[in-house]
C-alpha cells in the first residue's frame, strides 16, 4: 500500500477548475452566437447566387426588363438605382460635408451645436418609412415635384444626411490639433487652415461616408415608395443615348430595390430564378459598395503617419 | 512656361478662395444649422399632413380597438380606424424580435471584444459591418421566398409569414447595431478594472460579468434602445415578412405592423382624404417614439463618454 500522493501545491483546486471550465463553457457559447449571426447569413447569399445563377449573365444586366420583369433583364432598374444614387449625392454631399466642418471646425460649445447634434441623432432615428411621408408631403405635395426621380432624391438625400455629417466630423476630429496650431501660427484664417491643411487630411476619410451613403441609398425602398418609383416605364432605349440616360429629374424611374418587391411580392406566377437574379444583383452591388469602403479605411489607417 | 502658368492659375485659385470666405463662412454656418431646419420640417410636413384629421380622431378607439376599416364594403358605414391590432404588431414583433437579438448580440459583443484577438476578432468585425449594409428589402426577400417554407417546414405550420419569421429577420436586422454599440461600451471600459479583476484572481467570464458588465451597462443600455428603435422603424423586412393581418396573433399567426401598413395602405389613398391623413397619424406616432428612443439613448451614450474621459 502507497502513501497517498501528497498534493502538489500548484495543483488547481476544484473551485479553481469550476471557474476555468465556466469560463470556457461562456466562452464558447460566446463563440457560436458570433458564429449564429454569421453562418446562417453567409448560407443564405450562397444560396441566392446558386439559385439566380441561371439568368446572372451579362446580357441580364443589360436588358430591358420584360413584361412585368417576368423575362428580360434588369437594364433600367439598375439605371434607376444609378441615378438616384447620382442624384441624392449631389444633394447631400455639399450640405452634409460643410455640415460636418461646420460641427468639428466652427461650432462654439453652446446649447445651439448641442442641438444641432441630438438633431442629427434624430435625422438618423427617424423611421424610413416617415422619411417617405415626409417626401409626400413636402416634396411630391408641397414643391410640386409629383412623383418624380429627383423628390426620390430629395428624399434619400435628407435621410442620409447623418451618415455623411457623422463620417466628415470623425475624419476632421482624427486630424491633430497641431496640425492646426501650426498653421494658424503662419498667419492662416480659419477657411485657409481648413481648406490647406484640414481637408487634405481627412479626404479619405470623408470619401468612406459617401461611399457608405451611396450603398444606404442603392438599397433603400421605403423612402422611394412614394415619392417616385415606378413597377414599369415605357421608354424606348434602342438609342444609344436614352439607354444610358433614360430618365429625367421628374421622370418616375424603375430602381433595383423596388424592382426586387414588385417581383418578390407582387406579380402570380414570377419564375424562381428571376427573383432571384434581381436580389443576388442588389446584395453583390451592396456588398461589393461596402467593401471599398471597408478596405479604403483600412488602407488609410496603414498609412496614417500621425 | 507651361508650369509657371498653371501655378499663377492656382495662385489666382487660392486668392479668390480666401477673398470668399465671409461668403464660404455663411455656407458652412448654414449647412450646420440645416439639420435641425430638416427635423423641424419633418415633423411640420407630417404634423401639417395629419392636421384636419388631428382634432376629429377618436384617440379611445385609435388605440384600444382593432377595427382598421378604411374603406368599408358596405357604403353606408362609416369608415373605422381602431389601430390596437396594428399598433399591438409592432410591439410584438419589437418583443420578439429583441428577445432574439439582445442575447445574441451581447454574447457576440462579448466574444469580440473580450475573446477574439488578431485575424480573428478583424474578420469578425468586418462580417458585422457588412451584415449591417444589407438593406431591409433584402431581409424582406430572404424572409418572403427562403424563411417562410423553412418555417412551414420546421414547425409544421400553415403560414410562413408570421409574427416569428418578421422578428427573425429584424432581429438580424438590428444585430450588427447592438453588437457594434456593446462593443464600444465593453472597449470604454478602462483596462484598470480588467487587471484588477483578474489580480484577484477572477475567472475572465466572472470578469466579464461580475465588473465589465456593471461599468458598461449605460452602453449597454443604449444598445438595447437602439436596437428597439431599428426594430419599431423597420419597414420592408416586417411588410414583407409578418402576414399583414392586424390581429392579437400569437408566435405563428399573421400580424400587421405600423410601418406595414403605411407602406401598404398609401398607394390606395387619394392625396388628403381621411384615410391618407389617419396613415400621417400613424407616422406621428411612430415618429415621436423612434426620436424619444434616438435622443434619450444618444444622452446616455455621452454620459458614458464623460464618465470613462
Amino acid at each position: 500500500m502507497a502513501a497517498p500522493r501528497a498534493q502538489h501545491p500548484f495543483t488547481a483546486s476544484s473551485h479553481e477548475r469550476t471557474k476555468l471550465f465556466r469560463e470556457k463553457v461562456a466562452r464558447n457559447l460566446m463563440l457560436v452566437a458570433a458564429l449564429a449571426l454569421i453562418v446562417p447569413v453567409l448560407a443564405i447569399i450562397v444560396y441566392l447566387f446558386y439559385k439566380a445563377s441561371p439568368v446572372l449573365s451579362f446580357s441580364y444586366i443589360i436588358d430591358d426588363p420584360g413584361p412585368m420583369g417576368k423575362s428580360g433583364g434588369i437594364w433600367l432598374p439598375l439605371m434607376g438605382t444609378f441615378y438616384l444614387v447620382l442624384t441624392s449625392l449631389f444633394i447631400v454631399a455639399p450640405i452634409g460635408i460643410l455640415a460636418g466642418i461646420y460641427l468639428n471646425e466652427y461650432a462654439p460649445d453652446n446649447w445651439l451645436t448641442r442641438a444641432i447634434g441630438m438633431a442629427v441623432t434624430s435625422l438618423a432615428g427617424v423611421p424610413s418609412i416617415v422619411h417617405a411621408m415626409f417626401g409626400v408631403g413636402a416634396f411630391v405635395a408641397f414643391m410640386k415635384m409629383g412623383e418624380s426621380l429627383i423628390a426620390a432624391a430629395c428624399t434619400i438625400a435628407v435621410m442620409t444626411i447623418p451618415v455623411i455629417v457623422t463620417a466628415t466630423r470623425e475624419a476632421l476630429a482624427a486630424v491633430p490639433m497641431s496640425f492646426r496650431e501650426a498653421c494658424w501660427n503662419m498667419g492662416a484664417t480659419k477657411w485657409q487652415t481648413t481648406r490647406t491643411i484640414v481637408l487634405p487630411n481627412s479626404v479619405s476619410g470623408i470619401l468612406t461616408g459617401v461611399i457608405l451613403e451611396v450603398s444606404r441609398a442603392a438599397g433603400e425602398t421605403a423612402p422611394i415608395l412614394f415619392t417616385g418609383a415606378a413597377a414599369s416605364v415605357a421608354i424606348n432605349t434602342s438609342s444609344l443615348d436614352r439607354k444610358l440616360v433614360p430618365y429625367d429629374l421628374d421622370d418616375k424611374f424603375m430602381a433595383l430595390s423596388y424592382h426586387l418587391y414588385m417581383v418578390a411580392d407582387k406579380i402570380a406566377g414570377m419564375p424562381e430564378e428571376m427573383k432571384f437574379g434581381v436580389a443576388a444583383v442588389l446584395i453583390a452591388l451592396i456588398l461589393s459598395i461596402n467593401s471599398v469602403s471597408i478596405a479604403l479605411r483600412s488602407w488609410l489607417r496603414s498609412r496614417k503617419k500621425w | 512656361m507651361a508650369d509657371g502658368k498653371t501655378s499663377s492659375i492656382r495662385a489666382l485659385g487660392s486668392r479668390l478662395l480666401d477673398r470668399a470666405e465671409p461668403l464660404i463662412k455663411g455656407v458652412i454656418y448654414v449647412s450646420g444649422w440645416s439639420s435641425i431646419l430638416f427635423v423641424a420640417a419633418i415633423f411640420f410636413f407630417i404634423f401639417k399632413e395629419a392636421a384636419p384629421v388631428l382634432s376629429s380622431v377618436d384617440w379611445g378607439s385609435f388605440f384600444f380597438e382593432n377595427r382598421w376599416i378604411p374603406n368599408p364594403a358596405d357604403e353606408n358605414k362609416a369608415p373605422s380606424y381602431g389601430a390596437a391590432g396594428i399598433i399591438y404588431g409592432t410591439f410584438a414583433i419589437t418583443v420578439v424580435s429583441m428577445l432574439i437579438a439582445m442575447p445574441l448580440g451581447l454574447a457576440a459583443a462579448v466574444y469580440i471584444s473580450e475573446f477574439a484577438t488578431g485575424k480573428t476578432k478583424e474578420i469578425l468585425k468586418i462580417l458585422v459591418e457588412l451584415l449591417a449594409a444589407i438593406p431591409s428589402i433584402i431581409w424582406g426577400f430572404i424572409g418572403l421566398v427562403i424563411m417562410s417554407p423553412i418555417i412551414q417546414w420546421v414547425f409544421g405550420v400553415e403560414v410562413g409569414v408570421n409574427l416569428f419569421n418578421a422578428s427573425l429577420m429584424v432581429a438580424f436586422m438590428a444585430i450588427p447595431l447592438i453588437v457594434s454599440i456593446s462593443e464600444d461600451s465593453l472597449r470604454a471600459v478602462p483596462d484598470s478594472y480588467r487587471e484588477a479583476a483578474l489580480a484577484l484572481g477572477a475567472s475572465r467570464w466572472e470578469m466579464i460579468y461580475r465588473v465589465l458588465f456593471p461599468a458598461a451597462k449605460n452602453g449597454l443600455l443604449a444598445a438595447a434602445m437602439l436596437g428597439v428603435g431599428r426594430a419599431v422603424g423597420e419597414t420592408m423586412a416586417v411588410w414583407m415578412a409578418s402576414g399583414g393581418t392586424e390581429q392579437f396573433g400569437l408566435l405563428f399567426d399573421r400580424v400587421k405592423a405600423m410601418t406595414a401598413t403605411i407602406a401598404s395602405e398609401m398607394k390606395d389613398t387619394a392625396h388628403g382624404d381621411e384615410h391618407y391623413q389617419m396613415l400621417f397619424v400613424i407616422g406621428i406616432v411612430l415618429l415621436i417614439i423612434c426620436v424619444i428612443i434616438n435622443v434619450l439613448s444618444d444622452l446616455v451614450i455621452k454620459g458614458v463618454k464623460k464618465k470613462h474621459s
